[in-house]
């Protein structure tokens, strides 16, 4: 017996259980929330704001949450798509694919990605207190926009980059202008690949809390003006969890699953646009 | 569009200044010494000591990338090298919903699966008795969420390794074991670092996972077994009261200007060494 083959039959092993536990590590996150956060869940939890003494084990749910969640990566991605969209197109219409302007901006992006995202909230909360903003959804949606921009940008990015120069050289043969290049031709060619970059913002931004444990604040009720704190998921979450009280702790694993769930729509509905973007692109 | 594109790279260096502007105060009134080899942390005796918290970082990082990369670098060859389409268009799905499913659902399930398996079998293996929420656990959660990042980083670093390589490597009698192990691994290497160094800044930037899992006990941890503090848990654990005593905010602003300076030089040079490899193929 070949002492090689006996090596790389022993990685092959090696590498098969390796892929199957990174999978089954998976499995394992999806399944332990879903058995502990179903028994708990209720139609009073997604659907009531808490009542008084919520986080001691009295009645209500997390709407309050929920829609502040909503309402903060909601926020932010519009926000977010409003400033990274431009940035995207002029990296790539404006500028050759290949100058040196742009390979840094690209650096500076990638960089200020790999930001902890408790950076961005204490340098939030920096600036909130600097300009003298109290902390609300509208400090809230600031932060996380600045942490998106980075990852809408470079997903813009890597699509825009896919298309054909011919069909830019194409545009401007006609005498289309640079901006009417970019709004009318490039946008439409990567429409789906936007998609991709804003359901990845959003789901970013719905699951983070580390940015906004500063500057969102954190309230009971549904924010009904942008200055009002908002709550959001995670950080429900996180309160529900500290309490000592079991079924509070409960409460904590069903609102996990709510966020599990949002965010397992978020993905599929982000392959279906890559999907959708993949088939345009063939027939280009 | 020009405006915008300045103004997404001023926020780089936005963040810096900002960050250094409000740690000035506490680098005034403390020494270096004082502040970073201190353990001493009592906010309100002006004691700002952030050892234990960097060790902390540090050593549920480590714990984190010792468990993960031999894992991420097995599976990543496998996926480039050995798994058929099928494998791969299952595979790569699940990875990256890996990648999207918030910290704070990992801090959950390492409360409910990990801290447990931490206390009744792994410490008294060990004859430990020990809560659960210790270092080990922290790295094994955080091992978890970087699974993603590194293995993205590995695939696309091994797609970049050019065919005839492979072939020639095969040509002269090599076993795919041998070609992997001495011609892709070797030609990779650079890209398996950076892979591992964006991991690592990941894994040190973590907030609310680790937090949940790691104790919060202020103390340097000596052993795996023991709790720890790290840096995101010091910042995020104390914003309520830090405005209410002198030079906290400064403290806590000079711990999030650390680790901003340790992520930005982590991914910068990773981010280089990336680039380069892409160049060369190109």
């Amino acid at each position: 017996m070949n002492i090689n083959k006996v090596e790389e039959g022993i990685f092959k092993v090696l590498m098969k259980a390796s892929t199957l536990l990174v999978l089954v590590s998976l499995f394992l996150i999806i399944y332990s929330i879903l058995q502990k956060g179903l028994p708990s869940l209720s139609w009073a939890m997604i659907t009531q704001t808490p009542k008084g003494g919520f986080f001691l084990g009295k009645g209500g749910g997390i709407l309050n949450a929920i829609v502040g969640s909503l309402y903060l990566a909601g926020g932010s991605t519009i926000l977010g798509l409003l400033i990274s969209l431009p940035v995207a197109l002029y990296l790539n219409v404006y500028r050759t694919k290949t100058s040196r302007f742009a390979d840094f901006t690209r650096l500076c992006l990638d960089v200020l990605w790999g930001i902890p995202s408790i950076v961005y909230g204490a340098f939030g909360f920096a600036i909130m207190l600097l300009i003298g903003l109290k902390a609300s959804l509208l400090a809230g949606i600031f932060t996380l926009t600045l942490m998106v921009i980075p990852i809408m940008v470079r997903a813009m990015d890597e699509v825009i980059m896919t298309v054909p120069k011919g069909l830019i050289d194409a545009s401007y043969s006609l005498g289309a202008t640079k901006i009417e290049t970019s709004i009318k031709v490039v946008s439409k060619q990567v429409l789906p690949g936007i998609l991709t970059a804003v359901l990845i913002s959003f789901g970013r931004s719905i699951g983070d809390a580390a940015s906004v444990l500063f500057t969102s604040g954190f309230t009971d009720r549904i924010p009904t003006s942008l200055m009002q704190p908002a709550a959001n998921l995670p950080l429900a979450i996180f309160f529900q969890l500290s309490t000592p009280i079991p079924e509070v702790q409960d409460r904590a694993y069903a609102s996990a699953l709510v966020l599990t769930v949002i965010i397992l729509l978020i993905s599929i509905l982000s392959r279906i646009a890559t999907k959708k973007f993949t088939k345009h692109k063939s027939l280009v | 569009m020009k405006g915008l594109t300045y103004f997404s790279i001023t926020l780089l260096f936005l963040i810096l200044i900002g960050l250094i502007y409000k740690s000035v105060p506490i680098l005034k009134e403390t020494s270096f010494g004082n502040l970073f080899f201190s353990t001493e942390w009592q906010p309100l005796k002006m004691k700002f000591g952030l050892l234990p918290f960097i060790i902390s970082t540090l050593y549920v990082t480590i714990v984190a990338v010792v468990i993960s990369v031999p894992l991420c670098l097995l599976s990543a060859i496998y996926l480039s090298e050995y798994a058929d389409k099928r494998v791969i268009a299952f595979v790569n799905p699940l990875i990256d919903i890996l990648a999207g499913i918030p910290s704070v659902i990992f801090g959950i399930w390492g409360i409910i699966e990990v801290v447990p398996l931490v206390r009744d079998y792994i410490a008294p293996a060990f004859g430990i008795t020990s809560s659960g929420y210790t270092i080990l656990t922290g790295g094994i959660v955080l091992s978890i969420m970087i699974f993603p990042i590194i293995i993205h980083v590995l695939l696309e670093v091994f797609e970049t390794i050019p065919e005839d390589l492979k072939s020639a490597s095969l040509s002269v009698g090599a076993t795919k074991w041998q070609t992997v192990k001495l011609v892709i691994l070797r030609k990779a290497a650079p890209g398996v670092i950076s892979a591992i160094v964006l991991g690592l800044s990941r894994a040190f930037g973590e907030t609310l996972a680790v937090l949940m899992v790691v104790g919060n006990v202020i103390m340097i941890p000596i052993s795996p077994l023991d709790p720890g503090y790290p840096i995101t848990a010091l910042i995020a654990n104390n914003y309520g009261e830090m405005m209410s005593i002198p030079l906290y905010d400064s403290a806590l602003m000079l711990a999030s200007l650390i680790l901003f300076v340790i992520v930005l030089i982590f991914n910068f040079i990773s981010r280089r060494i990336l680039k380069n490899i892409e160049r060369k193929i190109a």
